[in-house]
């Protein structure tokens, strides 16, 4: 079917009728480059908000003390929730389906220094498990261990920032160094990096819980615990929050429907919104792109009608002369396929390219990052677009091969 | 539109013998144009039998009816029907892409047809620059390329002048001499008087058969 005979007969009828191929083959190439640009900017903006979501593990439940704002049984409203290490070892047995747990405490800004270097750094104690819930990506040494707990060790897993601006010039290497937090020296025993793009992220220094509040506070406070919660469904998820919140709500007697007294923020939640908001919106984008095509289709089917009405007496020639049908077919067909597969690509090729263009020229925002098409779906696109071709020429080559060469070889 | 049945021919009752030369004439609507489209396998009819080269033509499926026109029959027509976006030499050498004849050969054996209507020099040149006689020569080497039996020509003088019209006949008389049979459909008598026998139809019926 592909012989060059068919190639010489598509380009010399190609070569005359150059408008009409272009319109073609525009209309082709316009749809598939929409769609490209279209299923790009999805996922640009996709991956835009994904990184929003890095630097904590999609799981996690961080539950934060607070103050009251209803009365309850008698007790009035404005009083302060306070939670206690009981608080974290309750939740630790009672609450089922959590794979990580960490209390934690808010020590602010802290004045901490090496040397003759100084800065001001957002201290964070912590239990082990706060590595895992957020998502720490450890560059040296370790995070903060159960040992380090247990044994109220004053060691320090400072951020890749706060290694920066506390060790320069000739004194880079910080693990195993001492450096003074609020008057108090405590061990580098590791570097970290957060994934998260926000930099005070990165200008953390995470202490053991029990050291911090034997050195800082002198109590058992603690004023948030987060937790992962496992392999848990989204649902499961929120049954567990539910759970957690009620037991909250038992120990340190507020209403439960008091959002103010403790606050939650699941993760889950989050993440099934975007989840779900992201099936909107690629549907939507597949349903325009879909709808191109088929005006692309549309396109390429007119036109081989008029190429067939224009080719009737061509075609009654080569019948009398000993054309089969399916010889016609093939060359209407033929035609209509390379114009679709070739039109198809190049609008597959602008479309990849204006893309690219788009993601190394585009300022990084917070909500747009990558545009990148699927290669392998802009292809099928282009298959689909060739194979739509072939359908749209299909009807015309059909009407073409029923052409009688009387009707065609008479003369006006 | 045109799904009505008009019967065209009745009643024809005809044989022409291998290597005769033969014309059809009769006012236009008198189906001898309809005659020639069944004699060429382009056209179906209703009832009666005909044979072509010992081969019942009934009812053929397309593909058989390709095979025996590409095989068995060479056109002319009154405007050339040449392939206007093809050259001189590849209009010639369509038939034999149909026979799955390579390009290379088929355009080889193109040339030397040409040669034998003196125009070669003509070969790649399109339809629309040569002249009427040059086009229907070319017309007549594309009929002749896959060495036919039988050669229709449909009023292949209809649009030539006089003196074209008769080195035309020249042509088609020399190609009946080597053996091919001819059935020319015309309206002009010095073409027919030029033909071994003359069958004269009238409102679809043969009325005359004169032999010269």
């Amino acid at each position: 079917m592909f012989e060059l005979d068919k190639w010489q007969e598509i380009f010399s009828t190609v070569k005359k009728n150059q408008l009409r191929t272009f319109l073609t083959g525009f209309s082709v190439a316009w749809g598939i480059f929409m769609l490209v640009v279209l299923l790009g900017s999805g996922k640009g903006l996709e991956n835009g908000v994904a990184e929003q979501f890095k630097g904590g593990a999609t799981n996690g439940v961080w539950i934060t003390s607070g103050v009251t704002s209803m009365k309850y049984k008698g007790l009035k409203s404005g009083r302060n929730i306070k939670f206690t290490n009981e608080d974290y070892n309750s939740l630790n047995t009672s609450v089922k389906g959590h794979d990580h747990i960490s209390a934690r405490l808010f020590l602010g800004n802290n004045l901490t220094s090496y040397k003759n270097q100084y800065g001001s750094f957002f201290i964070s104690p912590c239990h082990p498990d706060y590595g895992y819930i957020k998502e720490i990506e450890l560059l040296q040494g370790r995070f903060v261990n159960n040992i380090d707990i247990r044994d109220f060790r004053k060691v320090a897993v400072i951020g890749e920032k706060v290694k920066s601006a506390l060790f320069k010039g000739k004194d880079t290497v910080a693990m195993g160094k001492y450096i003074t937090v609020n008057g108090v020296l405590f061990k580098v025993v590791g570097i970290f990096r957060d994934f998260s793009r926000n930099d005070n992220e990165q200008k953390r220094i995470y202490i053991p819980i029990s050291t911090a509040q034997r050195i800082f506070n002198g109590d058992n406070v603690i004023q948030q615990i987060a937790f992962t919660t496992g392999v848990a469904t989204p649902e499961q998820a929120t049954t567990m929050v539910e759970n957690t919140k009620s037991l909250l709500s038992r120990r340190h007697t507020y209403d439960i429907k008091d959002e103010r007294a403790v606050e939650v923020w699941n993760k889950n939640e989050d993440v099934k919104r975007f989840t779900a908001l992201f099936a909107g919106i690629r549907l939507f984008i597949w349903i325009i792109g879909i709808g191109t095509i088929i005006a692309g289709v549309v396109g390429v089917s007119n036109i081989m009608m008029i190429v067939v009405k224009e080719r009737t007496k061509e075609i009654g020639v080569r019948k009398a002369l000993g054309a089969t049908p399916s010889s016609i077919i093939g060359l209407i067909l033929q035609e209509a396929i390379v114009i679709t597969g070739f039109s198809g690509y190049v609008g597959l090729v602008l479309g990849i390219g204006l893309l690219e263009l788009v993601s190394s020229k585009m300022p990084v925002t917070d909500f747009f990052k990558n545009p990148e098409a699927d290669f392998s779906i802009a292809m099928g696109a282009t298959i689909l677009l060739t194979v739509a071709g072939a359908v749209a020429g299909f009807i015309p080559a059909m009407n073409a091969a029923k052409v009688r060469p009387v009707d065609a070889l008479r003369d006006e | 539109m045109g799904q009505s049945k008009l019967h065209v021919l009745k009643g024809i009752d005809l044989e022409i013998k291998a290597g005769e030369m033969v014309s059809v004439m009769g006012a236009s609507g008198s189906g001898k144009s309809t005659l020639l489209n069944i004699l060429g396998i382009l056209d179906n009819y209703d009832y009666g039998e005909y044979h072509l080269d010992g081969t019942a033509i009934r009812k053929l499926n397309e593909r058989k009816a390709a095979a025996l026109r590409n095989q068995l029959l060479g056109f002319v027509f009154q405007s050339f029907n040449l392939i206007s976006f093809k050259n001189a030499m590849e209009n010639v050498a369509l038939p034999l892409y149909y026979q799955k004849v390579s390009r290379k050969k088929r355009n080889l054996i193109a040339m030397e047809y040409l040669e034998r209507m003196g125009l070669r020099e003509w070969a790649h040149h399109l339809p629309n620059e040569l002249s009427g006689g040059q086009k229907q020569r070319i017309a007549i080497a594309r009929a002749l390329i896959t060495k036919p039996k039988v050669i229709l020509a449909d009023e292949p003088t209809g649009a030539l002048d006089s003196v074209t019209s008769l080195e035309m006949m020249d042509i088609l008389q020399e190609i009946n001499r080597t053996g091919i049979t001819m059935v020319i459909v015309t309206h002009e008598h010095d073409i027919a008087a030029r033909t071994q026998k003359i069958i004269r139809i009238t409102d679809g019926m043969i009325t005359e058969i004169v032999q010269n």
